[in-house]
């Protein structure tokens, strides 16, 4: 395997803007919002920045192409911008555009920047698109929940698990998040559940009924990359580093051939052993403090646990009914409210969940601090469907963790 | 005609769906009560993703069972509802039974003989084998009678020379230009003149001097027919014409309109086809067909009728039933009810016409990619294979795959995105021997379906390019026919 990029980096700022319909924001406007937090924090002028990346995953809804609405909204001066797009996986590929080109020595200075403006669609949930003239003829026009209900399906099939207590374990997946989103300022959704209301929700895609699906929401986040030796130089003493970006992307094995079973996601297994290899990383379930994950569907953080080895094979319906990653459990995943509550910008997500990781790991969470000191910090980012996607994994963390 | 040329095969399909006469009756009593006597039985009617088309394909492959596809010379394709006015619909039909290319196809319509004398015509053209499909899908009036007669459904019969189950023995027709009914090009409903006077002047006399003169110039003991299909369904006429001709009114053929409806262009097919699988070696069967005139057939079925490959036909089909009470999703499917659908139905659904060329095999023909190397079977071809344990390239041969059983592997029941048959039902299904899809499902009844469960792949409407009017197709799963074939 390569050297990998552990420590290379430091995150000398982000931003976040706070998640929601913001009916009165555009696009600009909110990436200006998660950008003037940033660069407050970084403590540096926009002069400084050498390079940035933009990531937003469905562009024909709000910004339109190329990298130009982030020189724009932003008034860069005159820097490249890489646009990114990979599916719902796309902030935390941009951060690995601009953490690489700090590792790579071409830039002192970068900056990612994600955002969706989706509450301009007209209805709910993810907006209806095309996928290419091939994949059209032959691809099945699906909804988001439909894709990853179906994980439930093979899921239970598999375990011998009865619908029942699936659905139950999934209910608590979405009645924790909405108790962290609570204590949470800039989440979307910011209202306790019990579990008979997710249970008695309306259908969306069997088994997933409502309050098993993140909404979607209007948002942006970005983040200032550098090493830690001109971090240091800037002042700053905490530092933050990368210890690993791992993605990996399907490519038609799951989808084409028997091999996968349906009840778990083939790349975020090859991300995180990639990832934890990369950060030394030897017994996940014990050095990794907190966890981020691409909570879209309650089910897909249920089996993410078993896909970031920190729950056995077929059990994480168990581990999760038993408070392991609550709040104050074990390994907390998504103290932030996650994309559940938090909420969802596409474009905005991946780097949305760092950025909780980075205020937990400098104890600058507020109200929702984690108690236990955390160290390393994963966030997993997943764009596409089960049977076809782009999973990111991310871990952060002290310097000398 | 030469011993050894004739039907070879026969099939038909039948959609699931059996809307209640009931139902529609009790939605339109207050305007048409006079339509209570009409209300008993059911119709075989489509579903929102099956049209002339994809019935006809499914009549196509239960005839072709057991029989060597690329033995087919022609498709010739009867009906008077056909999708497109100019595009070969025939050689739709070729395409997605992935029949030889040099081969001929056409379309036949403009009358219920349609099929009738297409049949007549290949079966005098004994250098061809063709595989002759009737496929019709009427629309009518809410509160008609037209709307209780129809039903949807198609029938096949391949001709060819070979192993023959029935020969014919006497063909006669003739044409008068009687003006029962009629639709004008690109109209959607029918407009019927009096009933007393088509049973007169036109069902009792055009076709009963038909019968007559074919038995007489063939030197046919009308108490020698065993089966008489006779394809019109007035009340009465069938009998009436068989006792004027001579013919047992016990050798008639049911008339399906209890079960299925009046199925149009496919009326003489369906019942010709009713007949051939109840005939025994040695019995004769006469058709009789009426439109703007009349076909008569007579057909003699074969020791080599016991030999052919078991298929479904219609007493087959017929065994699939889902009862269907719920006439305003009916109403919808035959776009007849406006229902709000929606912003996520305003998807564009253009198709590029040279991207459907290029994959037309894997679109229309669910042909698929075998490595001749390691002997993987993958969906779609592609240059690389997808077998991670060994890189093949340039080593895929075509594999076709609409066949094969499959299972489902993965499913949801989705109300989200747009179905005009909610809730949309999709999933992961993997073919017997390899190779999977990730799949719409049709046909799913109330009860669902379960992670394992066997299914079948059908050709189906995918969507509706209602700006351009272009219908894409694919292949959907839908639950395996019950029963033994």
């Amino acid at each position: 395997m390569a050297r990998g990029i552990k420590d290379k980096v430091a995150i000398l700022g982000m931003g976040c803007a706070r998640f929601g319909e913001r009916w009165d924001k555009g696009s600009s406007d909110l990436m200006v919002e998660a950008f003037d937090e940033a660069l407050a924090d970084a403590g540096i002028d926009v002069s400084q920045i050498d390079a940035a990346w933009l990531s937003v995953a469905f562009d024909a809804q709000n910004i339109g192409p190329s990298g130009i609405p982030l020189a724009m909204a932003l008034r860069l001066p005159g820097v490249g911008v890489t646009k990114v797009e990979n599916y719902c996986a796309s902030g935390t590929d941009g951060f690995r555009g601009a953490v690489y080109a700090v590792a790579s020595g071409a830039a002192d200075i970068a900056l990612v920047m994600g955002v969706e403006k989706l509450k301009d669609t007209g209805y709910g949930g993810l907006p209806v698109r095309t996928r290419g003239t091939s994949w059209d003829m032959m691809g099945v026009t699906s909804s988001a929940p439909g894709n990853f209900a179906q994980i439930a399906s093979a899921y239970r099939a598999k375990y011998g698990i009865d619908p029942k207590d699936l659905k139950r374990a999934m209910g608590h997946v979405s009645v924790k998040s909405h108790d962290n989103g609570v204590k949470n300022p800039k989440a979307h959704l910011r209202k306790k559940i019990d579990l008979d209301t997710v249970l008695n929700a309306p259908m969306i895609a069997d088994p997933l009924g409502l309050y098993d699906c993140c909404g979607v929401s209007d948002g942006a986040a970005c983040a200032i990359v550098t090493t830690p030796e001109i971090a240091r130089a800037l002042g700053k003493k905490d530092l933050v580093t990368v210890k690993a970006i791992q993605l990996s992307t399907s490519n038609g094995w799951e989808a084409q051939s028997p091999g996968w079973d349906g009840t778990y996601f083939h790349t975020t297994r090859i991300a995180a052993k990639k990832a934890y290899v990369e950060a030394g990383v030897e017994n996940p379930a014990k050095e990794i403090s907190l966890t981020e994950v691409h909570d879209c569907f309650s089910i897909t953080e249920l089996v993410t646990m078993e896909d970031l080895f920190l729950s056995e094979d077929g059990q994480a319906w168990k581990d999760v009914l038993d408070g392991r990653f609550d709040a104050d459990g074990e390994i907390p995943c998504q103290i932030d409210g996650g994309l559940k509550c938090f909420g969802h910008p596409i474009g905005a997500s991946g780097l949305r969940m760092i950025y909780e990781n980075y205020l937990q790991l400098l104890g600058r969470a507020g109200e929702r601090q984690r108690k236990t000191p955390p160290k390393l910090a994963l966030s997993h980012n997943l764009g596409g469907m089960p049977f076809q996607n782009v999973s990111a994994v991310a871990i952060i963390g002290l310097e000398d963790a | 005609m030469k011993n050894n040329f004739g039907i070879l095969a026969y099939g038909a399909y039948v959609p699931r769906r059996r809307l209640q006469r009931t139902a529609i009756q009790e939605t339109n009593n207050w305007y048409a009560p006079g339509l209570r006597g009409a209300a008993k039985g059911e119709k075989a009617i489509c579903n929102w993703d099956e049209d002339v088309i994809t019935m006809a394909v499914e009549a196509g492959r239960d005839c072709l069972q057991g029989i060597d596809r690329t033995s087919v010379d022609a498709v010739r394709l009867a009906s008077t509802t056909f999708p497109n006015a100019d595009r070969s619909n025939a050689g739709i039909i070729k395409e997605v039974l992935t029949l030889r290319d040099d081969i001929a196809v056409s379309d036949a319509g403009g009358s219920q003989r349609a099929a009738s004398s297409t049949l007549a015509q290949a079966l005098s053209n004994q250098k061809k084998s063709s595989l002759v499909i009737a496929s019709e899908r009427r629309l009518a009036r809410a509160a008609s009678p037209a709307e209780m007669a129809y039903g949807d459904a198609a029938a096949g019969v391949l001709i060819g020379r070979g192993d023959v189950i029935a020969k014919c023995i006497a063909q006669h027709s003739v044409s008068h230009d009687f003006v029962d009914h009629f639709r004008a090009s690109g109209a959607k409903f029918d407009y019927e003149w009096e009933a007393r006077w088509i049973r007169d002047e036109g069902y009792l006399k055009i076709v009963g001097d038909a019968i007559s003169t074919t038995l007489s110039k063939n030197d046919i003991d009308p108490q020698a027919i065993d089966h008489v299909a006779i394809a019109i369904s007035a009340r009465g006429v069938a009998p009436r014409l068989a006792k004027a001709a001579g013919l047992s009114v016990d050798a008639l053929v049911d008339n399906q309109i209890s079960t299925i409806g009046q199925t149009g262009a496919a009326y003489p097919l369906m019942l010709l086809v009713a007949a051939l699988e109840r005939a025994e070696p040695g019995e004769k069967i006469l058709l009789a067909s009426f439109g703007q005139g009349a076909d008569i057939l007579i057909f003699e079925v074969t020791g080599l009728m016991k030999k052919m490959s078991p298929r479904l036909a219609v007493s087959g089909w017929l065994a699939q039933r889902e009862v269907d009470t719920n006439y305003s999703r009916y109403l919808f499917h035959r776009k007849l009810l406006d229902v709000e659908t929606g912003m996520r139905a305003e998807g564009d659904n253009k198709q590029p016409g040279s991207t459907l060329y290029r994959h037309r095999k894997s679109v229309m023909g669910l042909v698929g990619g075998r490595c001749a190397k390691t002997g993987t079977v993958q969906f779609p071809r592609s240059e690389i294979s997808v077998n991670p344990n060994e890189r093949a390239q340039s080593t895929q041969e075509e594999y076709p795959m609409a066949e094969i059983p499959v299972t489902i592997t993965t499913f949801t029941s989705d109300r989200l995105t747009f179905s005009p048959d909610p809730p949309s039902y999709y999933g992961m299904v993997d073919f017997e021997g390899g190779g999977r899809l990730m799949a719409n499902f049709t046909d799913i009844s109330p009860d669902g379906v379960e992670v394992g469960q066997e299914m079948r792949m059908v050709f189906r409407v995918k969507a509706y390019d209602n700006q351009r009017e272009f219908t894409q197709y694919f292949w959907k799963a839908a639950p395996a026919p019950k029963g033994d074939r």
